[in-house]
């Protein structure tokens, strides 16, 4: 039985939200990874979200927008079927990783932060993703890809369109 | 804590272990810049402005977090200081906009006088500026986020101090930003908003003019106003308040109300009423000349025609009535002087005990359930200091907000434990140790149980259960500050005042509305007690040759009415045809003298309405609902209105009454001090004897209420003021008690009339604010439950 009545969640996820909130000395620990799986389940943090959060932790919805709008890797908007991260932190600056970011922009013809028409794909350009040993890189969902050229850009671009490429969330 | 001693600057100073340097600094005349720390908020040391150098500390100290101990050296005014606080305001300055020569705060801002002082207008940031558009959060609240340095005051003061936490910060770094509760994304017309109470106290605490208010932004700048301190005339706390007063064509217009006074009963505090809803005092509909009915119709008239034609028709009637057929009805509003004089005027020019005022709590059994203890009545101070407090009955934080914001800080910073006993959920529960839900009019029913009737309990909680142990508490508790609601009257707020007497050092507060309605009992506007609860007939007021037996009361005097046998009454500051819902056909044989600002439901039936001046245009004294004196000063001005004061003396002196009886005032004139023909000689002469013992000096005007503030003082048993506390503005706690038991204390509930006045309304004056207006409609307009959601944590 969820703690929450009609929770927004699906019932594995309100299930563990249940216990997340039990298992620190104070609740609202609980609030960042809440707040991670909820965009993991919706793509996105959302209103209902953020209300369903603040209820289950006691929290005004306003501390759950100040401690989301902190961390730029929780997103209030959808972002696309694929998520591309690609770092531009120095490692990957020195070895190219402007030339990929650029080269992902021309190619899906979109900027940061934004997503293609089709929802398929949307682009970020991020700090360092600790890939440096194989810089450049860059993180497709939680997948990653790296020591990359354009050409291989393109390739994954291509298999992910295809719907090859493994889809972890 | 013992005391320690440290260097600052060379000089040898002592402060007990612990307190922060920057307040040990402030004691001690060395001035240490601050902007995010708020003395009695949270330490956030965000700003670095503070910053002092420690001997034997590698880095640079901030002031504000740093206690002070035992053989410390502190620096506090190097070249080094100067350098790093300069560099400080340089980045403070990044992004903002230094337009001073606009901004609200301009002449009073921390920032302005910072960057003057260290020379840091200047910037090596070649960067465009980030601008923003200011935001207009709610009718009161304004942001202007580039003039903001993020300091943090405003997400403290409006979480700690208000409990309301509708600001926060998103976003981090640079572009971090205040951020209100209602975000665009869910107001309708996609615009940031802020749902809140609206005191306005994250305005009062921002150092620099990144919060604006609505109803003074862009209006003035500091320095072209007068400062007048005087007291708020909403709510029955009384809050000192500052008004900024510019003048105008026709007078003196308030343009801004603010606690830059902060020695008041209130500190730092003033709700948004107190802060914005002054405007009454500018508003259009204000009646700026006498009116006297003629052929159904009122018409502008002089003022010498208006008095003349009361005075003829009360001296007509009184002669050919009787006394007995006046009904006289004053104000919440009107100062302790006008309130005695009215009733004054009332039992000795009129001849009738006929005399009233809208009642907002039982004062009266208050006063008598009292009488022979001392001490036992709280002052509004006591709630900032009170170690355990109960509050039983009421709302604070909607009725009585000072009080609450003193509980809240009480409880914060001392660690004081609250008991909350009430029907309803109300908001100060969440700082509650214990919180009682009685059941819908369990009031009674609690106050027998913790007298030990225990049968009681299941009449006033559903779960008695822990009821006997919640008792026990409160019994075991030393030194309890009660404060009862207004809907505790006759004997069940007897019995409760029973049982706080019995528990060692428990003190009092009866709360009730507006800013004089306990002031108006105190003065007797009751139709059986003489002023200071003194039953009619009494020895003490001997001298009026009043009436001694009790006259109508309000509901009363209006049954009369409608019984076709009161033929004249005079309304003084009140709208009772309004408030009890009078049939305006009842008054048709009646002939109505009204005073007043507005022509409210009760003006418009009268045959003569008087334009009266505000409480901000008047001097005198108030007394709040927990019993503290202050001064009441003029700050606004206004053509064609009077006091109220004068007019009472106008009528009466139409009606050929003796004024110097009246009003004592005058020297020499027609008394010889008493000498020759003792103390039973004329009032004026015992007065002047009276005046002469107490080293003051006779009243030159009839309109000088201090003339009658000498009369109270000398006669209204426990009004022993100190003259120079009063006159200096500090408040001062009385108890009037009455001296003698007397009247039955009676049950009639509808007595009492509780004004039912929430943070966004006052009475009849409300109806003119139009800031308060304004809020009601903002308040449903946002609709969400914001104030309902608990507290982080
Ligand atoms: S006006 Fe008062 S309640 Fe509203 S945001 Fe400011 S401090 Fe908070
Ligand atoms: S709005 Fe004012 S009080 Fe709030 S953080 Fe900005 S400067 Fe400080
Ligand atoms: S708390 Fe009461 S007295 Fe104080 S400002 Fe508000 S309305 Fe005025
Ligand atoms: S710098 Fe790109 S992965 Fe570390
Ligand atoms: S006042 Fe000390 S850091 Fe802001």
């Amino acid at each position: 039985m969820s703690a929450i009545q009609n929770s927004i969640f699906t019932p594995e996820t309100a299930a563990r939200f249940d216990k997340l909130a039990t298992i620190y000395p104070m609740k609202r620990s609980a609030l960042v990874p809440m707040l991670l799986y909820a965009q993991d389940e919706l793509g996105y943090i959302s209103e209902p979200a953020i209300t369903e959060i603040a209820k289950r932790l006691d929290l005004f919805d306003l501390d759950v927008r100040n401690v989301m709008s902190y961390y730029s890797m929780l997103r209030t908007k959808p972002a696309g079927k694929y998520n591309i991260q690609v770092c531009t932190n120095i490692s990957c600056m020195l070895r190219g990783g402007y030339e990929i970011l650029d080269h992902c922009k021309a190619k899906l013809g979109i900027g940061h932060k934004e997503v293609t028409a089709d929802k398929m794909f949307s682009l970020e350009e991020v700090e360092c993703i600790g890939a440096c040993c194989w810089a450049p890189a860059m993180q497709v969902n939680y997948n990653f890809h790296d020591d990359l050229t354009t050409v291989k850009v393109d390739d994954i671009i291509e298999q992910y369109r295809q719907g090859l490429g493994k889809d972890v969330k | 804590m013992p005391d320690v001693s440290f260097t600052v600057d060379g000089k040898k100073l002592t402060a007990p272990a612990g307190t922060l340097l920057i307040e040990a600094c402030k004691t001690a005349g060395i001035e240490i810049p601050a902007f995010c720390y708020y003395p009695g908020l949270s330490l956030q040391a965000a700003c670095r402005m503070c910053v002092v150098r420690q001997e034997k500390v590698p880095k640079l100290q901030t002031a504000c977090t740093t206690p002070v101990a035992e053989g410390q050296v502190f620096f506090t005014d190097t070249p080094e200081i100067v350098q790093a606080r300069k560099a400080t305001l340089q980045l403070l300055l990044g992004n903002h906009p230094l337009d001073c020569p606009v901004c609200d705060a301009g002449g009073e801002c921390e920032l302005q006088d910072m960057t003057f002082k260290y020379g840091a207008a200047d910037s090596f940031y070649a960067e465009p500026k980030n601008h923003r558009e200011e935001q207009k959060w709610s009718p009161v609240v304004y942001f202007d986020r580039p003039r903001c340095i993020l300091c943090y005051r405003c997400v403290r003061m409006c979480g700690e101090g208000m409990d309301v936490f509708a600001l926060g910060v998103e976003n981090r770094g640079s572009s971090a930003v205040i951020a209100p509760n209602v975000p665009a994304g869910l107001a309708p017309d996609h615009l940031n908003h802020v749902d809140c109470e609206q005191c306005g106290m994250c305005i009062d605490a921002c150092p620099v003019g990144a919060l604006t208010s609505g109803t003074y932004r862009y209006k003035t700048r500091p320095w072209e106003m007068n400062h007048v301190a005087t007291v708020c005339t909403h709510c029955g706390d009384g809050c000192k308040t500052t008004l900024g007063v510019r003048s105008t064509t026709d007078g003196a217009e308030i343009v801004r109300g603010d606690n830059r006074d902060r020695s008041g009963i209130n500190d730092d505090f003033l709700c948004n009423k107190g802060r914005y809803a002054f405007d009454f005092a500018n508003h259009a509909d204000r009646i700026q000349q006498p009116l006297v009915r003629k052929a159904g119709k009122l018409e502008p008239v002089s003022w010498e025609e208006a008095f003349t034609h009361i005075g003829k028709k009360f001296r007509e009637l009184r002669d050919a009535k009787g006394g007995d057929s006046f009904g006289v009805i004053g104000g919440n509003r009107l100062t302790n002087e006008e309130a005695y004089l009215l009733q004054k005027f009332a039992r000795t020019v009129i001849g009738t005990n006929n005399i009233d005022h809208h009642r907002t709590a039982d004062h009266v059994t208050f006063a008598q359930a009292l009488i022979g203890h001392k001490d036992r009545t709280a002052s509004l101070r006591d709630t900032k200091t009170a170690k355990s407090i109960l509050i039983f009955g009421g709302d604070p934080t909607n009725q009585s907000p000072a009080t609450a914001w003193n509980l809240r800080t009480n409880i914060r910073n001392n660690g004081a434990k609250l008991f909350v006993v009430n029907t309803e959920e109300i908001k100060l529960r969440r700082q509650a140790k214990a919180f009682v839900r009685l059941a819908p009019f369990g009031y009674g029913a609690m106050a027998a149980f913790l007298n030990g009737d225990d049968a009681s309990g299941p009449s006033a909680v559903s779960n008695v259960e822990a009821l006997a142990g919640f008792r026990d508490t409160l019994k075991a508790t030393e030194g309890l500050l009660i404060l009862i609601g207004s809907e505790l009257r006759g004997s069940e707020l007897k019995a409760l005042i029973e049982f706080g007497l019995t528990l060692p050092g428990a003190k009092f507060a009866l709360l009730s509305d507006y800013v004089n309605s306990k002031g108006a009992a105190d003065m007797g506007l009751l139709p059986d007690m003489l002023p200071g609860y003194t039953p009619v007939g009494s020895e003490i007021f001997a001298e009026y040759k009043a009436p001694a037996q009790a006259g109508l009361g309000l509901l009363e005097i209006f049954d009369a009415a409608a019984a076709g046998s009161l033929s004249a009454l005079y309304i003084v500051g009140s709208n009772p045809v309004l408030r009890y819902g009078v049939e305006p056909a009842s008054l048709k044989n009646t002939f109505v003298v009204v005073q007043d600002l507005f022509m409210t439901e009760t003006a418009v039936l009268a045959d003569v309405v008087l334009p009266a001046a505000n409480l901000y245009e008047k001097g005198g004294s108030v007394t709040n609902h927990y019993g503290d004196l202050q001064l009441v000063k003029k700050a606004g001005d206004r053509a064609g209105v009077r006091t109220d004061f004068e007019m009472i003396v106008r009528i009466a002196d139409k009606m050929d009454a003796h004024i110097p009886t009246l009003i004592p005032f005058g020297k020499g004139l027609r008394a010889d001090m008493g000498q020759t023909r003792g103390a039973q000689s004329g009032e004026a002469d015992r007065h002047a004897v009276w005046l002469t013992a107490q080293n003051l000096e006779p009243r030159l005007s009839p309109f000088d209420p201090f003339a009658i503030l000498d009369e109270i003082q000398r006669l209204v048993p426990g009004y022993d003021i100190l003259r120079l506390q009063l006159l200096s503005g500090n408040d001062q706690h009385l108890e009037p008690a009455a001296s003698q038991p007397l009247v039955q204390i009676g049950a009639r509930r509808d007595l009492v009339l509780p004004s039912g006045d929430t943070l966004f309304t006052s009475g009849t004056l409300g109806h003119y604010s139009d800031m308060l207006i304004d809020l009601q409609q903002n308040s449903r307009r946002e609709q969400l439950p914001i104030l309902d959601q608990t507290a982080a944590d």
